[in-house]
């Protein structure tokens, strides 16, 4: 029995998840309407409406298959039903989570109208809820979690705190097989060098600056005089942030000081390379970031925020943490965990890292987050570029 | 023991962030230096909202302002030493 034990749900092919959602996934814009209509039938589960899934090609394309599988084989999903508008599709999503071995069924709406795929889709929904519904918590060790990390609307006091906790914690838990995950590609902008210096070998590190220049060809083919008020951002700039640069070295307390990444992963990728920290080529976009970890198989979020972010996402918990004492006051709802003490030096980081383990085990054991509560579910696909 | 008014991330950085809901004009303010636990008091010569900088020694146009011991853009105006530092002072070298 280990000192962060929790009680998770052990899936199929080992994964441990926290929740025991039942979604039911559209592949694509045209299947939103019958997938929520089957949550409305179905009490409990959940349907995840998005934007995309017609005419992509190529990377993109990939990106979309690989963030529905990935949504769907989360091991915070107990069961998965994917509704698409023809079969074909729909299936290639149905194999993709089957690998996991949870119960998974396609419906295809093409042949049949909505009327009749809801009727069937939502029978299977209700097999799937029911027996999701008495799976047991098992007790997990804590090597069992994947916790993957963002901030947002950041300002001076994540950098001076809230980031800084969250890297405690990875210093804290990385040497004891936990495997984490950040990214936001673009906001390492001016510390890209020091953050490459983190990697594990010259290799990882050399595939990290590809990516990272890459991302900066993007910005810089469409970028306009500041980046539009975008980075930093509106709130960001109001909470004293004034560069990217400055904005950057925040966001980089997040990975602690001693913890190197080992392997740097597509949008969407599951790490493979076991236990450890992966940096993951992500947007900086908030619900963007966090819903591509989640693809990925992360089933537990930290958000520290400065001027205060109210994010959530619909099957990886997001634990909000905050240093700014004003954001602590005045959006109580949203924020998880108050660490202002550490300005005021009524706290130290070391104790703040503990609190932040503490508040993750809780929310492990089932405790909902504010943005749970609050019902905060932004999942939102990433699309590299124009459909054909 | 009463709070500090700002903190400072690095010994060599050449500003430091407010974290006091307001820090007042022609006071002086003490501010904790994390890297290397020392206190340091200056006068604030502009009104400083909570998260905002404050430049720690006098910054000449051009300057290289450092925060985390590292660069994080170039000073576009003299900023004297206890003056509100943010976009109408220092911009980005990037983008």
């Amino acid at each position: 029995m280990g000192r962060f034990d929790f009680h998770g749900y052990r899936r199929e092919n080992g994964r441990v998840g926290i929740r025991n959602h039942v979604v039911i996934l559209p592949l694509d814009d045209l299947s939103n309407a019958a997938c929520e209509a089957v949550a409305n039938n179905i009490k409990g589960t959940l349907a995840l409406p998005h934007h995309y899934g017609r005419l992509q090609f190529g990377e993109d394309l990939e990106l979309h298959f690989r963030t529905l599988i990935g949504t769907g084989s989360n091991p915070n999903v107990a069961a998965c039903v994917v509704i698409g508008i023809e079969p074909g599709w729909t299936q290639r999503v149905v194999d993709g989570i089957a690998h996991t071995g949870k119960p998974v069924a396609g419906f295809a709406i093409e042949e049949h109208g909505d009327i009749t795929t809801i009727a069937s889709a939502s029978r299977t929904a209700f097999e799937f809820m029911q027996r999701a519904s008495e799976q047991p918590r098992q007790r997990c060790a804590i090597q069992d979690l994947f916790i993957s990390t963002k901030c947002g609307e950041s300002d001076t006091t994540s950098g001076l705190a809230s980031c800084p906790t969250v890297g405690n914690l990875i210093d804290k838990l990385d040497p004891l097989g936990v495997t984490t995950c950040f990214g936001e590609t673009s906001e390492l902008t001016g510390a890209e060098r020091v953050c490459a210096s983190r990697a594990a070998t010259p290799e990882v590190a050399a595939r990290f600056m590809e990516v990272f220049d890459a991302y900066q060809e993007v910005i810089n083919r469409h970028k306009t005089s500041d980046l539009s008020e975008s980075q930093p951002t509106k709130g960001n700039i109001a909470g004293g942030l004034t560069t990217i640069e400055e904005k950057a070295f925040g966001n980089l307390q997040k990975i602690g000081r001693t913890t190197s990444f080992i392997d740097v992963l597509k949008p969407a990728e599951a790490p493979a390379k076991g236990p450890g920290l992966y940096y993951m080529d992500t947007s900086s976009a908030a619900a963007e970031c966090v819903t591509l970890q989640a693809a990925a198989g992360f089933v537990v979020h930290l958000f520290p925020t400065g001027q205060g972010n109210v994010i959530g996402n619909p099957i990886e918990p997001v634990i909000k943490l905050t240093a700014n004492p004003k954001t602590a006051r005045t959006m109580v709802e949203h924020i998880d965990l108050d660490v202002s003490g550490i300005l005021r030096r009524e706290l130290t980081l070391d104790q703040a890292g503990d609190l932040l383990i503490e508040m993750v085990i809780r929310t492990c054991n089932g405790r909902l987050t504010c943005a749970e509560i609050m019902g905060h579910r932004e999942f939102v696909m990433t699309k590299l570029y124009q459909s054909a | 023991m009463r709070g500090p008014d700002f903190i400072v991330h690095d010994k060599a950085d050449t500003v430091g962030v407010a974290v006091v809901e307001s820090i007042q004009p022609n006071t002086p303010v003490t501010g904790w230096i994390m890297e290397s636990d020392e206190t340091i008091t200056i006068t604030a010569l502009d009104a400083i909202p909570l998260g905002h900088k404050i430049a720690l020694a006098d910054i000449r146009s051009g300057d290289t302002v450092l925060k985390y011991g590292h660069d994080i853009g170039q000073a576009v105006a003299g900023i004297g030493q206890g003056r509100h530092v943010h976009v109408h002072n220092l911009k980005t070298r990037r983008w």
